[in-house]
């Protein structure tokens, strides 16, 4: 040591030149770190962008549906039941209700499609084409369509109305291209004729991609996957997200205003605490099948519905919002404690007066954000019946429905794979909105209460 | 929407409150579930059956399997349990004594058509022409070589017979939730281990010799056929097990095998000639009839010919029609509340 020291030019230099060594090695790192860093986050966008680029765009085409324009004719002779049944006061209440289901169930046994039909031809009077295949072109809701038309105003009788109806979804992968168009007739859904006659409509304008509006009014549809829609599944939701804010908002937030600022410290409160940062981390299907078991098999709620998919994700949300309010309850300052409670307000003043509105956006936030949670959930749903068919908007949380994660994963194993992938993509679209949008309010109210706070 | 708060607060209040005993309203929704191969055809009906009858709602029709539809229907009798189970299998003698021990007397079995089982590849594969001995020997965890049992040594198919194309051996079947898996036991496996000539064993050893697949190369998908399928687009070498139906609506992108040199079709599993097809069926319970409104009313519109008969909106989905009169039968069994008898 000392020899090495004696040998060199001078200690000062010596010196400098170690701390210039350790200084370049300091800085190579940080390069590096900042480097790994950015390369980081090039990575998780990148990714993100892959995700929403396939999604839009398989989704976004969806949004637009091959329609048909036509002038559809209501042939008295086709339309049974004749005119719709007059109210006179002649009639009783019952004579007149039993008059007007005979009219209606009259009108839906009539032959629907020979309408449909001959709207299609007349635009095409020279096409040569079997019935049967004229009729593939067109969603099979079409019947259903004009029939209800027909309800909403009966005067049309004997009148031609311009309709739109909507094309197959077997017609919209043909002119999508979401079937291979050059595939052999035998691997093709369509005739040849069918194909050549969307074809030839698309050329002439009768054909026209349409914003798909029904995406968002009409239930799900096995019979005409064409005209299949969200409306179910988003009531099915919004009933849901209702029954957690009301149960897990109060319970959620009292619970941790009680452990925070009342509770005495002790083995139970930490039992208690430990517990609930437990049950933050158990998979939700537990809370699925506690679900299935408690709330439909011991208290008898129905299957299916949104009141029993509400409750089991309020036990999945309630932990989220009594850590996060308890960790806001936390970051109040003590001192204003002191000061209320010097100024001579009970324990009570204190905290509703003056604790509990600081943590509002903090509340709030974790509110949305377990709500956001709550809304994308999918796994406990399944076990409690929520993944069945229904074709009903639901009027009431015991109503059957589904949710819209739920409709998202139902679609996705439809067996028209060519359709519902853009279908499915649609939907994801359409929770993805959603959930930014409650984000985006979440930002809007934080900010607005953080500036009055 | 204020109204529906107050409502939602109402109920959410009467839910923590409440007893059972509140919930005995009475349900008006028929409650449906079970194989995933019924269910296009049954939820078809259920939509066209609420739009063709408004005083009705469109019944609830849920997957799960024709073994989780059947066991749903047997938990007992009253609101909370299923009213109809579909089933691609029929129900066992030992389902139907689970089914009675819960009380469930009256049940009634309703054939309404036939479905294939075939076996498909990517379009791009090579032609399969295969013999449910070809299939056994591809499948079954030990078979015969020399006659002596040894683990199951083929891993291509060609190395099976000369006349499959040479390809390694992946393939992908129903688990055993599927109704599906009980025809593909019975009328693949048990026929291609028969042809096999195992040596002499006892009958419980025999079973296990020909039903227990292999590991490495089988899986058995839980899942509907949608996820079959994405087996076969992640492997291109797999061969898949899918109903008729769903291959009917999947043409682009699967190829077909003939099996005992038939193609699959409506026509040839109408006939009979294919060999792998099942009766299609659901069961009523019958102590639902004329409690939840509509049942009967449903049955008898799902055998009508405009949804099962030929040329109606289910063949269109790729159910293979039974006779207007085998339909009109089993309307009339329905009707005379004819009890379900296993074989």
């Amino acid at each position: 040591m000392t020899d090495t020291l004696l040998s060199a030019a001078s200690p000062g230099s010596r010196n400098r030149e170690q701390v210039r060594k350790g200084l370049r090695r300091r800085h190579r790192s940080e390069v590096l770190f900042r480097w790994a860093g950015i390369l980081s986050i090039v990575a998780a966008l990148g990714f993100v962008a892959i995700l929403f680029g396939m999604i839009l765009s398989k989704g976004m085409p969806s949004f637009w549906q091959s329609t048909l324009h036509l002038e559809a004719y209501f042939d008295p002779e086709l339309i049974e039941g004749g005119p719709q049944p007059q109210r006179e006061d002649s009639n009783s209440d019952a004579d007149y209700q039993r008059a007007y289901s005979n009219w209606q169930r009259a009108v839906t046994l009539s032959n629907w499609n020979t309408v449909v039909e001959t709207a299609i031809r007349a635009q095409v009077p020279e096409f040569e084409i079997e019935t049967g295949d004229l009729l593939d072109l067109v969603t099979t809701a079409a019947r259903f369509q004009l029939r209800d038309q027909y309800f909403a105003n009966p005067d049309v009788l004997g009148q031609t109305m311009p309709v739109s109806i909507l094309g197959s979804a077997n017609t919209d992968n043909w002119l999508k291209g979401t079937i291979d168009r050059s595939q052999p007739d035998a691997r093709q859904q369509l005739a040849p004729e069918t194909r050549q006659l969307a074809d030839q409509f698309l050329e002439q304008g009768i054909i026209r991609f349409d914003f798909a509006g029904h995406i968002f009014t009409n239930v799900d549809s096995r019979s005409a996957p064409a005209s299949a829609g969200l409306a179910g599944a988003f009531m099915g939701s919004l009933y849901m997200m209702m029954v957690v804010i009301v149960l897990a908002v109060p319970i959620g937030v009292a619970s941790a205003v009680y452990l925070e600022e009342f509770a005495p410290k002790n083995r139970w409160t930490d039992l208690i605490e430990v517990n609930i940062n437990n049950l933050a981390a158990v998979p939700s299907i537990v809370f699925g099948l506690l679900g299935a078991a408690v709330f439909i098999n011991y208290f008898g709620l129905p299957r299916s519905a949104p009141i029993v998919g509400g409750l089991v994700l309020t036990l999945m949300t309630l932990p989220t919002i009594i850590i996060a309010t308890r960790s806001s309850l936390r970051a109040v300052p003590p001192s204003l404690r002191q000061a209320a409670l010097g100024l001579g307000a009970s324990r009570n003043q204190t905290v509703f007066h003056h604790v509990l509105p600081m943590t509002f956006p903090g509340i709030l936030t974790a509110t949305i954000i377990g709500v956001a949670q709550a809304l994308g959930e999918t796994a406990p749903l399944l076990l409690i019946g929520m993944s069945a068919f229904i074709a009903n908007i639901p009027s009431s949380p015991m109503d059957s429905a589904t949710a819209l994660p739920v409709q998202i994963y139902l679609w996705q194993g439809n067996e028209n794979r060519n359709f519902f992938e853009a279908r499915t993509s649609a939907a994801i679209i359409v929770l993805l909105g959603l959930m930014l949008m409650l984000n985006a309010i979440a930002i809007f109210l934080r900010s607005r209460l953080e500036k009055r706070a | 929407m204020k109204s529906a708060i107050f409502a939602s607060a109402a109920v959410v209040a009467l839910v923590a409150f409440g007893t059972p005993a509140a919930f005995a309203q009475s349900r008006d929704t028929i409650q449906i579930a079970g194989s995933s191969t019924v269910l296009p055809f049954s939820s078809i009906v259920a939509e066209e059956f609420g739009n063709a009858f408004p005083d009705f709602n469109t019944p609830n029709v849920a997957g799960g399997g024709s073994g989780g539809g059947k066991r749903q229907l047997c938990e007992g009798v009253g609101e909370a349990t299923l009213d109809i189970a579909n089933s691609s299998s029929k129900m066992g003698a030992r389902e139907l004594e689970s089914c009675q021990a819960n009380g469930v007397e009256d049940v009634r079995e309703i054939v309404f058509g036939f479905d294939g089982i075939v076996f498909a590849t990517g379009i791009e594969q090579g032609d399969f022409a295969l013999e449910p001995v070809h299939l056994y020997k591809a499948i079954a965890a030990q078979v015969p070589v020399d006659g002596a049992m040894v683990a199951n040594p083929y891993t291509n198919w060609s190395d099976i017979d000369a006349s499959l194309p040479d390809q390694a051996i992946f393939i992908a079947i129903p688990g055993t939730n599927h109704g599906t898996r009980e025809v593909f036991d019975e009328r693949v496996l048990a026929i291609g281990c028969e042809a096999a000539e195992l040596p002499e064993m006892d009958e419980d050893a025999m079973e296990a010799a020909c039903l227990t697949p292999r590991q490495d190369v089988v899986v058995e998908i839980a899942g509907d056929y949608t996820e079959t399928l994405a087996r076969l687009q992640s492997n291109p070498e797999a061969v898949g097990v899918f109903g008729l139906s769903f291959y009917d609506q999947n043409r682009d992108s699967l190829k077909v095998a003939t099996v005992s040199g038939v193609e699959p079709s409506l026509e040839t599993i109408a006939s009979g000639d294919y060999p792998v097809s099942r009766p299609l069926q659901f069961y009523v319970k019958g102590a639902h009839i004329g409690v939840i409104p509509g049942i009967e009313d449903y049955v008898a519109f799902f055998l009508s010919e405009q949804m099962a008969g030929a040329g109606g909106t289910l063949e269109a989905a790729g159910l293979v029609p039974a006779s207007s009169e085998f339909l009109a039968a089993q309307l009339d069994a329905f009707n005379n509340a004819e009890q379900y008898q296993p074989q």
